[in-house]
């Protein structure tokens, strides 16, 4: 098993934006622990002057028309979807 | 003529209408309540769209191949006429202004969406135990697992709750479920259909699929959602054409590695009777070893959780979806609404990638878990140089009991292991019902093939259940 201290897994949680209780602080050390333990046997693995596959479909520059493409939404219809919203605008607390 | 093109026939010709099936497909839906299969149904849009296409038919004007057939979404497809929540509270009350693609393609087809299923919060699980609503119970046993994490499409799909249903394929998501409950579940080559409209979980794995009563029923169904679409750039251009007869003296690899003795016995018993059927059938079945197969998980889980980070950055609390209460900051509404909105599966995930995205442990993780992934695409292309198709079951085991692996992530990760091979691919593979264990639980064989060769593995599929 990794060792990941719990300061280690409060600074993944605020990488994460996640404001963890103690208990789940607790819970996930454990946990994220043994998952990195588990996934660390890929280590064995000789994988010397391979190249890595960031993805499985061959495709490459895949064009379009730079063009705008309605699908008529309005903006008021994804103002209303926000949880808090005046004067057209999304509303948030204050960030300083 | 399949089952859902025989009902559309009945439609066509008056013998029954649309809105009749939707009816009876709401009435079922009531009827089978306690397997907390579904989530929502979209009762007023789906009778409307079936008055609308009764209408149609009554005026002779033309209607589409799925025409008044009643189906069901998992609920991280974008619908109408019902909330789209992943199962998480974060997402519990979303309205979506648009729809999958997927969806439009079926909808444009005739079919009706009914409501949605349960699954795991964002897909994450091979329970549907992970939803924020809820578990799912199998539909063959209540005590056991629907499996997951498209649990509610599989189940009522087996209960005959609607002909079709809609799910996601990541790493295993509807060829489990499929298996666990006796269906049949499709999960197509990577870009064969498009993933816009859907939740993305791991961008680079997610396909949408099927599960059907048979396979002819999931061949149409593909067929109607497949094609490249410009708002899915990673969409392959058309390729996909059902073709009739599989060609004979096809030669299929039986994959050893998912054949140990660590697989249960009625699992491996009803394989080894699939397999049995093939050569019947004069195709060449020969055992065929991948040893790189052991280091798929441990991929799969470096990768997948990378993706997931990113992909679920967005849930933020600002523009939709769950804003926490009483916060003074930004800080902390981002962090305490994602904390409320999130089950802990999603956490240690999203945690897990932030791990090994971080400067520190990127090359030791997701570079090395990205390298290692081109040396099992390249074991698949060796086989697939020799054989048409690989085989071997769907999951070490049938459906487990529910509570079974819950408290161990690493148990429940490990019933993922013939799943996540294909998946990091990019390759078609379908769940076919291979009959019961002794306990009378559904087993599924697990068919595999080369990129873009879904027709084949069909039409091989179609052949053996004509048999």
């Amino acid at each position: 098993m990794t060792q990941i201290s719990r300061d280690d897994v409060q600074h993944l949680a605020q990488l994460s934006s996640l404001q963890l209780s103690d208990n789940e602080l607790d819970s996930l050390k454990e946990d994220i622990g043994n998952i990195l333990g588990y996934v660390q046997q890929l280590s064995e693995l000789d994988t010397t002057g391979v190249e890595p596959t960031y993805q499985v479909t061959d495709l490459e520059n895949v064009w379009r028309d730079d063009s705008v493409v309605d699908d008529h939404i309005t903006r008021e219809q994804l103002l209303t979807l926000a949880p808090e919203a005046a004067a057209h605008q999304v509303k948030v607390p204050k960030v300083l | 003529m399949t089952h859902i093109s025989s009902l559309v026939a009945r439609i066509k010709n008056g013998e029954t209408t649309a809105r009749a099936q939707v009816e009876l497909a709401f009435q079922k839906a009531q009827d089978n309540h306690e397997y907390h299969a579904l989530l929502s149904l979209t009762k007023e849009r789906a009778l409307e769209r079936a008055t609308e296409i009764d209408a149609r038919i009554a005026q002779g004007e033309p209607v589409g191949e799925l025409a008044g057939v009643p189906f069901v979404a998992k609920d991280n497809f974008l619908a109408f006429g019902a909330p789209t929540t992943a199962a998480s509270k974060i997402l519990e009350n979303f309205e979506a202004p648009l729809q999958a693609t997927a969806i439009e393609k079926l909808e444009a087809a005739g079919a009706i969406c009914i409501g949605k299923a349960n699954l795991d919060a964002f897909a994450h699980g091979g329970s549907t135990e992970n939803s924020a609503f809820g578990l799912t119970k199998n539909a063959v046993n209540k005590d056991k697992v629907a499996g997951g994490s498209s649990g509610g499409s599989a189940v009522v799909t087996a209960l005959d709750i609607v002909p079709f249903a809609l799910g996601s394929d990541t790493g295993g998501s509807i060829r489990q479920p499929a298996s666990f409950n006796g269906v049949v579940g499709v999960k197509p080559t990577y870009g064969m259909v498009s993933r816009y409209g859907v939740i993305a979980m791991a961008s680079s794995t997610d396909t949408i699929g099927c599960f059907t009563k048979d396979v002819s029923d999931a061949e149409l169904v593909m067929k109607i959602m497949s094609g490249r679409d410009v708002r899915d750039m990673t969409t392959l251009p058309d390729f996909f054409e059902p073709r009739e007869q599989v060609a004979p003296g096809r030669k299929i690899g039986l994959i050893r590695e998912f054949m140990t003795e660590d697989v249960d016995a009625d699992v491996r018993q009803r394989t080894t009777e699939y397999v049995e059927k093939l050569r019947a059938q004069g195709h060449t079945v020969e055992e065929v070893s991948m040893p790189i197969l052991k280091h798929t998980l441990g991929m799969y889980y470096i990768i997948v959780p990378a993706e997931i980070s990113s992909n679920l950055a967005r849930y933020d609390g600002i523009r939709y979806g769950l804003r926490a209460e009483g916060v003074k900051t930004l800080v902390e509404l981002y962090g305490k609404t994602r904390d409320e909105g999130f089950v802990t599966e999603n956490k240690r995930r999203i945690m897990i990638g932030s791990y090994v995205l971080s400067s520190g442990f990127f090359d030791a993780y997701y570079m090395q878990a990205q390298k290692a992934r081109t040396l099992l695409v390249n074991a698949y292309n060796e086989l697939f140089n020799t054989y048409d198709a690989l085989i071997g079951p769907v999951s070490p085991t049938p459906a487990f009991g529910i509570g079974e692996n819950a408290e161990d992530p690493i148990k429940m990760y490990l019933a993922d292991i013939m799943t996540v091979p294909a998946s990091l691919a990019g390759l078609p593979a379908l769940s076919v019902p291979a009959g019961v264990t002794s306990d009378g639980l559904p087993v599924g064989v697990q068919l595999i093939g080369q990129r873009k060769s879904d027709a084949n593995l069909f039409a091989l599929a179609k052949s053996m259940e004509a048999n």
